[in-house]
Parts: structure tokens; C-alpha cells; sequence
């Protein structure tokens, strides 16, 4: 395959590394076949919580996946050299990201024998109709960028022409994913917790913070491991990113939460005290909510403070604050917390089980096995190319 | 074994000559079907109208839940969780959100009302699956296709009255007694009330309303200005589940 080759060279640490995720993919796929045998029953998911950690782990995911338009940009429409270096970086996470959205919708599904239904009878009126065009096509977009400059790079000559304005598409494309993702949820007469046209901002915001953020650890863990460093200017720039995007992030929640509060509406109020203090005497997310509202707050005060900001010993802290912040606050409770109270006021609770839990884990390995397969190949083009 | 398309061809017009000799004999010889079936009722718009006030003459009684379970093989699972329901119970101030009344008069404080499918004139589960397995028909009946449902449950988030249930295992090992006239479902699909759609194919009312002893319910024709749940609507209060959410349901309260 293309330029796989580069891929299969490596040292002891490298194979280790993939044994690893290999074993853990393996773990989830036993735990899969074991879904798939005996139903989603498996899961901790309910008739009143019908969605649990895999949609809500597809959620996130797709702001991971979108905020790769966050150096795409700059670098290609403002021609920001500083990003010459991890733009590629950012595409090949978008992909993987992409790929792990299908696998998490994939493994939600109670027949996906009948997958391909979807083809077979389109459905404009459905949102996941759209976000099932604008998942693939955004896959489809970035896999043909990323592979068309790696491969122009490698032959050290200019891409083809074309592909600008396949870039620029993939910009506003790269919006689109998480806009029909947050309209997924935010059409649904009832339910209150995700009905407000503020959900899309929100997540637009979010993931341009978790994204970002994400991508920082990774190119401060590729300069830690590999002799290639993205640059000071790239990371301290990606970090301002981050910045904007939590604040944006943090201001946008707190207007849902005056809205919901001063208005005093009881069924916009519901799950947030659910997830905040607790209702009918349960509270399994409230340890989580604060935390990540705390997290949330404290990496506001590291992002804000040039001193804390600029200094590479901190920086790589404060992204995984921002991370696992957004993580809990997306990756688990926006989606979880929508179902609690259920329609009828029932309040049931939701935890996932050790086999959705591997299941989802493999589905993160299988993230990072892409991760590090593309970083390998783009590492040996470019250090090949410097020496 | 590997066959031709000539003796493909060959093969099923004879069997097919067959089969419509045998029909045509069966014509001539003046043999008809010991018992004809009943004709299909029919309607513009399905609607259902349940009287509360007496549903709730007879304390427990669960004969439509029953009877409707029994007839569409509904499994039983005691895990709250796992859950399949078409047709239940639950407290007035829980079917009813909107009706919210901290004074709400002892008649219906705390008495348990019938929840189903409300079969919406405008229903959010059509609008959002993503294969037309839930549809609505002319006659207002929203159906499921259980054989085209990829069970991503997007109608059950969709759904603002929880009226949707989800086979999250194999629900036939768990089917009290089998009706061999209804389908069982699979896992991994949603399933929920039809209005009966194979009962009035055959000339019959829905279980539910032919079960109950204190005929709480009434069911008919919408469009019909004579029909008795246009009757009762006319002479009587009725409240719908969260009319402000503009779903229209087509399942009416007497209070």
C-alpha cells in the first residue's frame, strides 16, 4: 500500500507500542463478538438511556476530528508557514478521528447487518443521513489531501494545483461534520437538554479547544521521541488556539446555564441538576461534572497567563486538563445527561460495563495504531527529505 | 448444481402453470373458504379517545396491557432496563407533564393513566430514521418495519413520550406464550404499539380496547363527524400528552 512500507521499519520501543494496541483491539473485538451474539444488552445502556458512551464518544470524536481545521486553515488560506509542519499532522488526526466516529456509530447499532440501509434508502429528512454524507465525505476530503502532499513531498516536488481547492472545501466541510452532529440532537422536541441552538456553537468551541489541544501533546510527544519538532512558533500559536476556544467554550455553556436557570423552566432545569447536584437521590455524575467544571477553570487561568502558557513544562499539562475536561463534559455527559430525567421523569441511571468499556478502548487503540502508523510514514518522508 | 437459464425458464413456468391450474380448479369446482373473512376497517385518520374516569373504576386492572402483550408477543424481561412495552401505566403526572398541578383534584392525583404510542399527526420518529423503517400511513398509523430497523435508536431519543422499546437482547426466550399469528421480533430492533394494524386488516379492534371490561376505550375514525371518538370529543374535555409540542398525538384523554 501506499507508502505503508515506511511504516513496518521500526525499533523495539515502536513494535511494543503497536503489540500493545494490537492487544488491546484484540481485548474489544472479543468483547464485540460477544455484543454481537448476545445484543447491546451487554451494555449498561436502558430503555430510558439509549445512548450511552459509544454515541457519546462518536460525539466527541467528531470535534476532534473537524478541529483540524484549525491548522488547515491558517496554513492554506493565510499561507501561516509557522504550521508547515504539523499541518499534516492535523489531517492524518482527523482521519483517524473520522475512522473512529464510524466505528463508535458502527458498534451502537443493534443490526449492523443492515449497515448499508442507510444506502439503500435515503432519508434527507434524517439527520443522520446528512451526517453520515459529511463523515464520509470529510474522511474522504483529508485522505485524499493528506495523501496527495505527503506523496508530492516525498518526490520533492509541488502538489498538483487541483488540490487547493479540494483544501479550501475541506474547510467549511470540516465545520459542517460537527454542525449536523450537534443537529442530531438539538431537533428533538423532547428533549430539553440538548433543544437549543446553541448546541452547535458549543460544540464548534469545544472542539476546537480538545482538538487542538490534542494535537499539541502529540507533536510535544513526537519532538520527545523523534528528532522532529514542529517548531516553538507552531505549538505557542496552537496553544492561543486552545485559549480562545475554552474561553469561547466556558462563556457559551454559562449562557445556557442563565437561560435555563433564570428562565426556570423545570424541564430545561432537570438535567442539569442531574448532573450537577443530583435528582431524586441520584447523583453518579455529579464527582464527574465538577471535576471537569473545575478542570475547566483551572485551564482557563494556565491558558490566559502568557507566563504559564509559553512555558513547555506547563503547557503539555494544561492540554491534557483541557482535554479531559471536555472529554467528561462531552464524551460522556452531554449525550448521558439528555436521557436523565427520561421523558416521563423517570430517572435512570447510566453506567457503562466492562465490555462496552473494552469495546470502546479498542476503538481508541485502533485510533492510535492510525495515529502512529500515519506519523511514521510522514516522520520517514520528512527525515528522509532533511538528510 | 449448476442450471441453465433455459431449464431455469422451463422449470418455473411449469411449476407456475401448476399452480394456477390447481387455483383454477379450485374456482370451478365451486370450493370456497369455510369461513370469509371479515372486511378490513378502514379510516382517514385513526384516533383513539381513553375515558379516564373509567379507567380507573377497576383498581390494577391490566386486562389491555394483557391482552396487547399476548397478541404482538411482547417479551417480558424483569430487568427494568431491558424493558419491551407497547402499551403501560404510569402516574398522571408523569404521562402528563404539561397538566403540572400541585392541586390536581384526588380523582387523578397519583392514579396510574395508560401510555402507548401516540400515533402523531406530525410524529419526530418518522422525521428522523434514517431508513423509513418507522413511517406514517395514509390512515395516521405510524408502523415499524422490523426487518429494515438497523436499531441506531434515534427514534427512541426522538420519541417525547417514551413511547419506543428497544429488543437489547433476544426477547423470543422470553415470551410467556407464543402467538403464532404475530411475528416475534429479533434483537437489536425497536419496536412499539401499531394501533393493531393486523387486527383491523381483519375486520377487528385493537386488543387493547376489545379487552377492557369498562370500555375506557374508544376507537374510529377522526375524519368521521359521526363517529364515536368524534362524539366523545364533542360532548367531553379531553387533554392530550404534551399538545404544546405540536406532534399532534392522535390519542385523546377524557377527564
Amino acid at each position: 500500500m501506499f507508502m505503508f512500507e515506511k511504516a513496518l521499519v521500526g525499533g523495539r520501543r515502536y513494535w511494543i507500542w503497536i503489540l500493545c494496541l494490537l492487544a488491546v483491539i484484540g481485548l474489544g473485538f472479543l468483547a464485540y463478538l460477544r455484543q454481537l451474539s448476545y445484543g447491546l444488552a451487554i451494555t449498561g445502556m436502558s430503555r430510558d438511556v439509549t445512548w450511552g458512551i459509544y454515541i457519546a464518544q462518536f460525539t466527541f470524536m467528531v470535534g476532534v476530528a473537524a478541529s483540524a481545521v484549525m491548522v488547515v486553515l491558517p496554513y492554506y488560506l493565510h499561507n501561516y508557514k509557522a504550521f508547515g509542519k504539523v499541518t499534516i499532522l492535523g489531517e492524518f488526526l482527523a482521519i483517524s478521528a473520522v475512522t473512529m466516529c464510524m466505528l463508535f456509530i458502527f458498534v451502537d447499532m443493534g443490526q449492523p447487518t443492515r449497515v448499508f440501509n442507510v444506502l439503500l434508502y435515503p432519508t434527507p429528512s434524517s439527520l443522520m443521513f446528512w451526517d453520515m454524507i459529511s463523515l464520509a465525505g470529510y474522511l474522504l476530503l483529508n485522505a485524499v489531501i493528506a495523501l496527495v502532499t505527503l506523496s508530492a513531498e516525498r518526490k520533492e516536488i509541488a502538489p498538483p494545483t487541483w488540490i487547493k481547492p479540494v483544501i479550501l472545501l475541506s474547510i467549511p466541510w470540516a465545520v459542517s461534520i460537527h454542525t449536523v452532529t450537534a443537529f442530531l440532537y438539538s431537533g428533538l422536541p423532547g428533549r430539553s437538554f440538548w433543544l437549543s441552538a446553541i448546541l452547535a456553537p458549543r460544540f464548534l468551541a469545544s472542539a476546537f479547544a480538545a482538538g487542538p489541544a490534542l494535537l499539541i501533546l502529540l507533536c510535544m510527544l513526537i519532538r520527545k521521541l523523534t528528532r522532529y519538532d514542529v517548531g516553538r512558533e507552531a505549538i505557542q500559536k496552537l496553544a492561543l488556539i486552545v485559549t480562545y476556544a475554552m474561553i469561547t467554550n466556558v462563556f457559551l455553556l454559562l449562557t445556557e446555564v442563565f437561560t435555563t436557570f433564570y428562565s426556570r423552566l423545570p424541564e430545561h432545569m432537570a438535567h442539569f441538576q442531574y448532573l450537577f447536584v443530583g435528582l431524586n437521590g441520584h447523583a453518579a455524575l455529579v464527582p464527574w461534572m465538577w471535576t471537569s467544571a473545575i478542570l475547566a477553570l483551572a485551564s482557563l487561568a494556565l491558558l490566559i497567563v502568557p507566563g504559564t502558557r509559553n512555558s513547555h513544562r506547563i503547557l503539555p499539562l494544561t492540554c491534557g486538563i483541557v482535554f479531559l475536561s471536555l472529554w467528561i463534559d462531552k464524551g460522556l455527559a452531554l449525550i448521558v445527561g439528555g436521557f436523565i430525567p427520561s421523558p416521563l421523569g423517570a430517572v435512570t441511571e447510566y453506567a457503562p460495563t466492562l465490555p462496552e468499556i473494552s469495546i470502546t478502548l479498542a476503538i481508541w487503540a485502533i485510533g492510535f495504531l492510525m495515529v502512529t502508523v500515519f506519523y511514521k510514514i510522514t516522520l520517514s518522508v520528512r527525515e528522509g527529505f532533511a538528510s | 448444481m449448476i442450471i441453465s437459464r433455459k431449464r431455469f425458464l422451463q422449470v418455473t413456468g411449469v411449476s407456475l402453470l401448476v399452480a394456477a391450474g390447481e387455483k383454477l380448479m379450485g374456482a370451478f369446482s365451486g370450493v370456497v373458504p369455510s369461513e370469509a373473512p371479515a372486511p378490513a376497517l378502514t379510516a382517514r385518520r385513526w384516533a383513539m379517545v381513553v375515558d379516564l374516569p373509567k379507567c380507573y373504576r377497576k383498581e390494577g386492572c391490566i386486562k389491555c396491557i394483557e391482552a396487547c402483550h399476548a397478541a404482538h408477543n411482547v417479551p417480558k424481561f424483569i430487568d427494568h432496563a431491558l424493558e419491551v412495552k407497547w402499551i403501560w401505566k404510569d402516574s398522571f403526572e408523569n404521562v402528563f407533564p404539561s397538566q403540572e398541578n400541585h392541586y390536581l383534584a384526588a380523582t387523578f392525583k397519583d392514579k396510574p393513566a395508560l401510555a402507548f404510542c401516540n400515533h402523531c399527526d406530525n410524529p419526530p420518529c418518522v422525521r428522523v430514521c434514517p431508513t423509513q423503517a418507522t413511517w406514517k400511513r395514509e390512515d395516521g398509523i405510524v408502523m415499524m418495519d422490523w426487518h429494515r430497523c438497523i436499531g441506531c435508536r434515534y427514534c427512541m431519543a426522538a420519541c417525547p413520550y417514551g413511547s419506543r422499546s428497544f429488543n437489547w437482547t433476544n426477547p423470543r426466550s422470553n415470551i410467556a406464550k407464543l402467538d403464532p399469528d404475530f411475528p416475534t421480533r429479533t434483537k437489536g430492533v425497536v419496536e412499539k404499539c401499531t394501533f393493531c394494524e393486523e387486527r383491523l386488516g381483519k375486520g377487528k379492534l385493537p386488543a387493547c380496547v376489545e379487552a377492557c371490561p369498562e370500555k375506557a376505550m374508544a376507537f374510529g375514525d377522526l375524519d368521521d363527524s359521526h363517529s364515536q371518538v368524534r362524539e366523545l370529543l364533542g360532548s367531553r374535555y379531553s387533554i392530550r400528552r404534551k399538545p404544546e409540542l405540536g406532534t399532534q398525538p392522535e390519542i385523546f384523554y377524557l377527564v
